[in-house]
């Protein structure tokens, strides 16, 4: 157990320094430079020039990039050429918007896939599967912004049970920690809610075929045959091994929320991870848009990671021994 | 036959699957007893209805894909009208069964000793500690050399071999009076095979429990069977005990059969072969011997419109009047076409 776990973080270490290369070189290899859109338009060339020169955009991309690895060491991520403050900081006041409704959209979704999914395959053909089936295809057909736009007009300005900006009131800002708790818990319910609405449609469509196999697999008979009631079965052999590829999904799905929550953060314009990514991008922000790739990559990595030691807790046939 | 020691009595069994909303029987007016302390083997070759006669017996049917009518009086309870709480009585506590496919018929999430005293958890008022000698028990019973290892482990870490004496020990747990064992040896190898027929050999001895082995292997048939059903195409075409069966098979199928398997003493000669296939549920006749187009230089005059049993001696009985004039075309005395 202990050895799968040990083994596979060993792997990571390599993956991380090649992602640190590939994230470097890509943000380098794209067009345009960090001055020319945020400078005075009649700034002289040679003024822009000499900036580029002073924060080493010229120098070869290795010396670039160590320099980067080495201020990296140091918690130094640079200093955002946008908001001129340190990327470290820039991010470290948003990573927590991000990470809060992140950690609630997924516990709504599987809150939401497992039941229905276990309900769907278990009444296969039945007129709930049937309606849980629609669901999920209408919702898979639907872009995720298509949804968060539809959401937003239908709950935030039609009926106008949630509030559509922002991720905290500009009253409850200032006043006590309840307040603040409660109107940030406010704030998420909305994009949690249609996050978690189209997160689950993956889910339950695999846990529904997984349980519509694992209902005619031959130790399910087996089991039937040891006369032990239909719950039970459910209870004990189907709804574990059907959870196989759901627990293998569970990792991965950090990072579809992480990349849902690019959608999300900028449609709800919430002060997150997603939507300083999206904006840094369009300023050619290259020390923000490196440092996010690189956490969402890493994040990626701990994701995979953590699917294959959740499989070798849930699946004792791929543990090494 | 009807004496006191059959306790499992089928009486005219069908069993019809719904294919494209439509019922086909799969198989058709069975007729069986087993006994105590006999091993009834059913023979027949792929898609002659073994399996579906003993799951049928198990009750495993989906009743929204299946029309089962007849009767299947287990000691006294006609198991077809039971629902599935009522069958949950009998299933693992009175009727055991062992699967085709050892390698899939555990579950391979959970340790060996949790699969087999969970049949124990439904079963009996047993505490847990009784539970866990009760499981080194049995495994020791089935032949499995270190029982408390094996119980710890997870099925991917036995072999085929051994995850079939698992199964047989679930099946046996409760010590049921009936064991069905649906082709427990087909994907063994030979001497496992042996190890297993003799395990199940003394099982019954033990519990004095009636074994209905279905296989088509007709080695293992002539092994361990007291009794023999040869069914072909959903039916019971001959039926005696392992003696009348394989010294004077009557049925044709039943003498293809045997002649179709290799003999020490022809070594040299082709192996003989049923032409033609079983036909499949959509394409079953009604009426009319349902082997005879396997066989056709037999005239059509020596079938029966409507097969019936005929009693050849005491408890041996054919299917169709065609036996009588049956042999096979390089014989003598064969009908050429």
């Amino acid at each position: 157990m202990w050895k799968t776990i040990l083994r596979r973080f060993l792997i990571m270490i390599p993956e991380v320094i090649i992602l640190s290369i590939l994230v470097f070189l890509l943000a380098k290899a794209m067009p345009g430079d960090p001055f020319t859109g945020s400078i005075n338009p009649k700034a002289d060339p040679q003024q822009i020039h000499h900036l580029m020169k002073i924060n080493g955009l010229y120098d070869p991309w290795y010396q670039q990039y160590w320099q980067w690895v080495v201020h990296l060491f140091h918690g130094n991520l640079g200093n955002s050429y946008q908001y001129q403050e340190p990327v470290t900081r820039l991010i470290a006041g948003r990573a927590g918007n991000t990470l809060w409704l992140a950690l609630f959209t997924m516990i709504l979704t599987y809150a939401f896939a497992l039941p229905m999914g276990v309900f769907a395959g278990r009444h296969e053909g039945k007129l709930p599967d049937t309606i849980i089936r629609v669901y999920t295809y209408v919702t898979y057909c639907i872009p995720f912004f298509v949804i968060l736009v539809i959401g937003i007009w239908i709950f935030g300005y039609v009926f106008g049970w949630f509030p559509t900006t922002g991720s905290i009131s500009a009253e409850a800002s200032g006043s006590g920690w309840l307040q603040t708790i409660g109107s940030r818990f406010y704030h998420i319910l909305l994009p949690g809610i249609l996050g978690a609405l189209f997160g689950t449609v993956n889910i339950v469509q695999y846990l529904r075929s997984e349980v519509i196999d694992a209902k005619g697999s031959d130790y399910v008979r087996t089991a039937r045959s040891k006369g032990v009631p239909s719950k039970d079965i459910y209870r004990h052999h189907i709804f574990r091994n059907s959870l196989l590829p759901i627990a293998a999904f569970a990792g991965y799905s950090i990072t579809g929320l992480l990349n849902g929550s690019i959608f999300t953060e900028t449609v709800f314009s919430y002060p997150g991870m997603g939507l300083l990514f999206v904006n840094s991008i369009s300023y050619r922000d290259y020390t923000v848009i490196t440092a996010l790739v690189l956490i969402y990559g890493i994040l990626n990595l701990i994701g995979t990671l953590l699917s294959d030691i959740i499989l070798s807790i849930v699946d004792p046939r791929i543990r090494i021994e | 036959m009807e004496t006191a020691s059959n306790f499992l009595n089928i009486k005219d069994v069908s069993t019809a699957f719904k294919i494209n909303g439509q019922f086909y029987d799969a198989i058709s007016h069975i007729n069986l007893q087993v006994h105590h302390d006999e091993i009834l083997a059913i023979v027949g070759e792929s898609g002659c209805g073994k399996s579906t006669l003993a799951t049928t017996i198990m009750g495993l049917h989906d009743p929204a894909e299946t029309k089962i009518s007849g009767e299947i009086d287990f000691e006294g309870t006609n198991l077809l009208n039971l629902d599935d709480d009522g069958y949950n009585d009998f299933r693992g506590a009175k009727i055991g069964m062992i699967f085709q496919d050892p390698l899939s018929a555990l579950n391979p999430l959970k340790r060996v000793e949790d699969q087999i005293s969970e049949v124990m958890d439904y079963h009996t008022s047993l505490s847990k500690e009784e539970k866990h000698e009760r499981v080194l028990q049995l495994l020791d019973e089935v032949g499995i050399v270190n029982p408390k290892r094996t119980a710890h482990q997870f099925p991917h870490e036995l072999s085929g071999g051994m995850r079939q004496r698992v199964i047989i020990a679930i099946a046996i747990a409760c010590k049921p009076d009936l064991i069905i064992a649906d082709e427990p040896t087909t994907a063994l190898d030979v001497t496992i095979q042996a190890q297993i027929l003799d395990v199940l050999r003394d099982i019954q001895k033990e519990n004095h429990a009636g074994i209905i082995l279905i296989t088509h292997d007709l080695g293992v048939v002539a092994e361990t069977a007291d009794r023999v059903a040869v069914m072909y195409a959903g039916q019971i075409v001959e039926e005696g005990t392992a003696e009348q069966v394989f010294n004077t098979p009557e049925h044709p199928y039943t003498r293809s059969l045997l002649r179709s398997m290799p003999q020490r003493d022809n070594e040299n000669d082709d192996l003989y072969v049923i032409k033609g296939n079983v036909p499949s549920l959509q394409k079953m006749p009604s009426t009319g011997d349902r082997f005879a187009p396997r066989i056709p230089w037999v005239p059509a005059s020596a079938h029966e419109e409507n097969p019936s049993m005929h009693e050849v001696a005491p408890g041996h009985e054919v299917r169709c009047t065609c036996y009588k004039e049956f042999s096979f075309p390089d014989e003598k005395g064969s009908v050429t076409v």
